[in-house]
């Protein structure tokens, strides 16, 4: 039989085929039964033994969207046969619509403040690490340490001094206080990673733009962003992650205009106990758009653009 | 193209002198190439010259314009590095068309693409212009390269070892093309190298540089048949110069510590016997070994020789070098 040092046996890889479709069915179980959930009906959603297979039910996303009231039969004789799809699913658990909930609103809050820290992240931290890997700042290591160190307790330690400051500032409960809040938080772990990746990035290729009649930021435009943009891709998913899921502060911080959807999902409260499917059909709607920045980055993700242009 | 002189120029990075007072002048239109081992400051010279990096003290004009505080960009220098550095995220067209598409130079279309076209045949690199940087092999990104320098007119060419990379043949190719297009250009160009076929072939000037210093600037011929030191006359002739004792032969003046040969300053078939150690056959020439009273001296002799190692061979001095002590030429 031949051997080879660098090609791993058939053993090894059905061994390591195995491990990874193990972790893969750990990971996504639980993702599969939340989005199975969003589409069960109330009783099946609390049956034990667990139901998996079950008729497939639309009723928690409608309770998700929409408020409602237990009909009465004054209200059923006045309000006529139900209009829609979605008001025969209300009527069919005994309920009429009133209005339509405020899911829709704390979903975007989670858009505008999950995005727009992230963005503003990836501009600072893009030029900080820029700086820190290029030029000679004074106390450079001091200071990357002391950046560090902001993340080094959890977020209820310094949740008190934040809110007073917050509070004094006007910034409860506001989109911009949670904008940069999150940019805040995120920022250390975006510097660090940002210079690991320019650091990479050969200073010969700037030096090159230079002599060819560029200026120190249009050669940072033109030559050091493209190259980076790998990094900048990967360290601005951490970022919306980190920003998209985060609790702890967004309980403590906002209640109303500003609330994000995480805070807001267990919130949901049906008629007669807690809502499962419409909390499910929730959760399942707020992993769509990191799943789908992520999907679109995956690209970037795959390192080696810039390999090989550098003779070392 | 300008003149570009070097004024009492000096740059140390810590406690390292890369360079010591050196002051040069780079003729107008001429081809100046620097000689020296590593760590003689070389390619420290380039990067002052280019504005890459500020010397300590001293002054460095291009075209009688004092280039203190002035960017790489406000020179006007076009620099091949001896890293192939080009940019990974463009095209090889995209990478010829960078410098010309710069802020300070903004060609018309047309005319990028004609010297992009013309610069791209001349280095044979035209059916390759639409690939990515990264898919070339080492020697084409090289010649990329070069020509992202050539594809300009600045006033002075800056190339670190342009040709370290290239196999024999391209190297030997590129050397006729580079020389021909500077004296085309009238281009002034300083040009670093190890080679020395680079150095006697293509420039007009060589300074030879020792540890940050200019020990020598003058023409090839100038360094080669009138060296000032033992140094100097070692960084060109193949094979290198035999140093030996002064006494070794007789008539060396009082003064003198060493004597040097190059192999046209060795007589064959006179003087003293020699015991031949072995033959080189290099094709168009042949080597010989010996061995002299105890020292080992190389020459070239008949490249159909019919000496053979045990041989014994009479050789004798003809105009050789002296050296003192320190190694400097006696006149």
């Amino acid at each position: 039989m031949s051997f080879s040092v660098t090609e791993p046996s058939k053993r090894t890889k059905w061994l390591a085929g195995i491990l990874v479709v193990g972790y893969a069915l750990i990971t996504i179980s639980p993702l599969i039964w939340i989005i199975a959930t969003g589409f069960k009906s109330g009783p099946d959603s609390i049956a034990y033994p667990p139901k998996m297979i079950f008729e497939p039910s639309l009723e928690g996303y409608v309770n998700l969207f929409t408020e409602r009231t237990r009909a009465t039969q004054d209200m059923l004789e006045t309000a006529g046969p139900p209009k829609t799809w979605y008001d025969q699913i209300a009527r069919d658990q005994g309920t009429v619509i009133t209005g339509p909930s405020r899911y829709g609103a704390r979903f975007l809050n989670s858009i505008i403040i999950g995005f727009g820290s992230t963005a503003l992240c990836m501009l600072l931290g893009t030029a900080a690490a820029y700086a820190f890997s290029r030029f000679r700042v004074p106390l450079k290591d001091d200071l990357l340490f002391f950046i560090l160190s902001t993340r080094m307790m959890p977020p209820i330690a310094v949740a008190i001094p934040i809110f007073l400051m917050f509070r004094n500032l006007g910034l409860n409960d506001t989109h911009l206080g949670m904008i940069l809040l999150y940019t805040a938080v995120n920022l250390s772990l975006s510097v660090w990673l940002l210079k690991g990746f320019i650091d990479e990035i050969p200073i010969e290729y700037e030096e090159a733009a230079l002599i060819d009649g560029y200026t120190r930021f249009q050669a940072f435009y033109k030559v050091v962003l493209p190259q980076a943009a790998t990094g900048i891709a990967s360290t601005a998913i951490f970022c919306l992650i980190f920003a998209w899921n985060e609790y702890a502060f967004a309980v403590l911080l906002t209640s109303g205009t500003a609330q994000t959807a995480p805070p807001f999902i267990p919130t949901i409260i049906g008629v007669g106990g807690k809502d499962w499917p419409a909390v499910a059909a929730g959760a399942s709607i707020f992993l769509v758009p990191v799943m789908v920045f992520t999907i679109l980055l995956r690209k970037h993700l795959l390192r080696g653009i810039t390999f090989g242009a550098v003779r070392k | 193209m300008a003149e570009v002189t070097l004024k009492g120029v000096s740059k140390s990075f810590g406690a390292d002198t890369a360079l010591d007072n050196v002051t040069m002048t780079i003729p107008d239109g001429s081809f100046v190439v620097l000689l020296g081992p590593t760590g003689a400051g070389k390619t420290t010279t380039l990067r002052l010259v280019s504005g890459l990096d500020t010397q300590d003290s001293g002054c460095i004009s291009i075209g009688a314009r004092d280039m203190m505080g002035l960017t790489p960009a406000q020179r006007d220098v076009a620099m091949v590095f001896q890293q192939y550095s080009l940019y990974p995220h463009l095209t090889v067209r995209q990478n010829l068309e960078f410098p010309l598409k710069s802020p300070i130079l903004k060609t018309p279309d047309d005319e990028i693409a004609r010297k992009v076209g013309e610069i791209a045949e001349v280095l044979q690199i035209s059916h390759k212009l639409d690939n990515k940087a990264t898919m070339l092999s080492g020697g084409e990104m090289q010649r990329v390269s070069i020509g992202r320098a050539l594809v300009r007119n600045p006033s002075v060419y800056l190339m670190d070892e342009p040709l370290s990379s290239l196999d024999a043949k391209l190297r030997a190719d590129l050397r006729i093309e580079l020389k021909s297009i500077q004296s085309d250009r009238g281009a002034t160009l300083l040009y670093v190298t190890h080679d020395q076929i680079e150095a006697m072939t293509m420039a007009t000037h060589v300074g030879v540089l020792d540890k940050g210093r200019v020990v020598q600037f003058g023409t090839p011929r100038q360094i080669y048949e009138d060296p000032v030191s033992i140094y100097a006359a070692s960084r060109l002739g193949q094979p290198r110069i035999n140093v030996l004792p002064a006494a070794v032969f007789g008539g060396a003046p009082t003064t003198a510590q060493s004597i040097g040969l190059r192999p046209e300053q060795i007589v064959q078939g006179e003087g003293e016997e020699s015991l031949v150690q072995r033959v080189e056959h290099l094709g168009d020439q042949t080597r010989l070994h010996l061995s002299f009273k105890s020292h080992d001296i190389v020459t070239v002799t008949d490249a159909h020789t019919n000496l053979k190692s045990g041989d014994i061979i009479r050789i004798r001095p003809k105009n050789p070098f002296y050296f003192d002590a320190t190694g400097a030429r006696l006149a």
